[in-house]
């Protein structure tokens, strides 16, 4: 047994808050999806429940709650009500390796400064590409155990795109690592403090623009976001892989896929966007920068699903596999002769 | 060492069931769980690295394609008692062939079992738990090697393409 340090008080408090801001980050999400939608085709969207209809998204969970749960007959028992399950936790747990602000003590609360992260692994990055590989499994048993056509074609397409997009991902990851030197994301960040010229940030976007757009392409492709959201895609499958799916179990995939967007966005914004450095606010509040940088890359993500159509499926596949794969290859070796020829 | 035999007993019962039980989906996930035992295991071993590689290779790229082919092909109840009288593999010849070579591993895991020290914890020196040592080690002193994996998996890549089109051009 540790013994029960101020420390370990701090780094329990750090879970609880990181999984509930979490949980209120997709509930926000959801009001922020509706109300955005609605802006952009002329609408109001919903605006009765609470100010601005901020209560909306816990109306609907409430709703969800005492909705029936469903199973279809024919559907794999275990493996159905696993399914939702694997997909929340993979979203919750990628989350934990992600810095989100630089050590601190708390206002001299602690005697020693502390990493605002859940667990800093100096794998964190691997860890991340892992929990976002098990994560497909989430989609492809619900689209199995679910035993209908629809859920299954959305099950089959969600593997393949995952597998395809998967791949750009990582090289896009790869690179920015050479250029951070280390596979733990507290190091990536501090290696883009300070500033070029004395006025432009030192981020990796601005080395890596390529990387950035390749990593938020795939990054979308990943998490099943319009224009790329062909395992649920509504026109064609019902609903895809949850078609079969109601109550919580159904709010467990819509939670996963948002906490997907907030892991995705906030590893792009350690990795490309400088994390918590930003000018005007000491190190110490850093994290309202990793905030506003998380904040403009969701509603980035939002604005994409309303503007763009879904590509067809074809399309998704030679994109992936003819332009944006050869693309991030290319990005990684030049990368690569750059720090070795150049030192950048 | 709780932990240890935790990993290790889910490892072994898990790839146990893989064929013990006829679904093939059921075979697939049970082999991710075996795998996952296992990096857990190397997380023990101070190998972080290996056990996220272990992770992201086997269960979260190899077996998405395994998963994906026993999907698609959507077999699961497809060897029911006859089909498994009549196959090739329950004649006596394959059979004797099969106990031959069982046999044979169970002296092999026995003689490793029986040399092998009783040391368990970290492994000595931090080579593995580094990213760093194991890249180095890779590309300069098992070079050759690693450069003989890459040209057979691009073989197999080769391959494989091959193959597919051949399929493609008859249909």
């Amino acid at each position: 047994m540790p013994a029960i340090t101020p420390l370990l008080i701090a780094q329990l408090v750090i879970i609880v808050v990181v999984f509930h801001a979490l949980l209120l980050a997709a509930a926000a999400m959801v009001w922020v999806e509706r109300r955005l939608a609605a802006a952009l085709q002329q609408r109001l969207g919903p605006i009765r429940v609470g100010w601005q209809g901020l209560l909306q998204p816990f109306a609907d969970v409430i709703k969800l709650m005492f909705k029936e749960e469903l199973r279809p007959k024919a559907a794999d028992a275990l493996l159905f009500g696993l399914a939702p399950i694997i997909s929340a936790t993979c979203a919750f747990s990628a989350f934990a390796v992600v810095p989100f602000g630089a050590a601190t003590t708390f206002f001299g609360l602690l005697s020693e400064p502390m990493k605002l992260q859940v667990a800093d692994v100096n794998v964190a990055v691997l860890v991340i590409f892992g929990i976002a590989s098990m994560s497909v499994y989430g989609i492809v048993l619900a689209g199995w155990s679910s035993n209908s056509k629809y859920s299954l074609i959305g099950g089959l397409r969600s593997s393949a795109q995952m597998i395809s997009y998967e791949l750009s991902y990582g090289m896009a990851l790869a690179a920015v690592l050479i250029l951070g030197n280390s596979l733990s994301l507290t190091e990536i960040v501090n290696g883009q403090s300070g500033y070029w010229l004395g006025f432009i940030p030192k981020w990796f976007i601005f080395i890596q623009p390529l990387g950035f757009l390749i990593y938020l392409t795939a990054g979308i492709a990943e998490t099943n976001r319009a224009p790329f959201d062909f395992p649920e895609a509504e026109q064609e499958l019902v609903a895809g892989y949850h078609t079969e799916y109601s109550s919580m179990s159904f709010a467990m995939f819509f939670l996963a896929e948002y906490i997907n967007m907030v892991t995705v966005s906030a590893v792009a914004t350690d990795l490309f966007l400088g994390g918590w450095y930003g000018p005007f606010l000491p190190e110490s509040l850093g994290w309202i920068w990793f905030l506003l940088k998380v904040g403009a890359l969701l509603f980035f993500y939002v604005w994409m699903r309303w503007t763009l159509p879904r590509y067809r499926y074809d399309q998704l596949m030679a994109f992936g596999w003819k332009v944006l794969l050869p693309l991030s290859v290319l990005n990684l070796l030049a990368t690569a002769a750059g720090v070795l020829y150049f030192g950048i | 060492m709780t932990l240890f035999y935790l990993f290790a007993a889910v490892a072994v019962i898990a790839s146990l069931l893989v064929i013990a039980q006829r679904n093939p989906i059921y075979s697939v996930l049970l082999l991710i769980a075996s795998f996952g035992a296992l990096s857990g295991l190397y997380v023990m071993l101070d190998a972080p690295f290996v056990a996220v590689t272990q992770i992201i290779v086997y269960a979260g790229a190899i077996m998405v394609l395994f998963l994906f082919v026993v999907m698609l092909l959507h077999a699961p109840a497809e060897e029911t008692e006859h089909d498994e009288k009549i196959h090739p593999l329950r004649r006596a010849g394959p059979m004797r062939f099969g106990a031959a070579l069982a046999a044979a591993l169970v002296v092999e895991l026995l003689w490793a079992l029986t040399r092998a020290g009783g040391e368990t914890g970290p492994f000595p020196g931090a080579a593995v738990s580094s990213v760093r040592a194991i890249g180095r080690a890779l590309f300069t002193e098992y070079a050759f090697q690693f450069e003989v994996t890459s040209i057979l998996i691009l073989v197999a890549m080769v391959g494989a393409v091959v193959l597919a089109k051949r399929e493609a051009a008859k249909s």
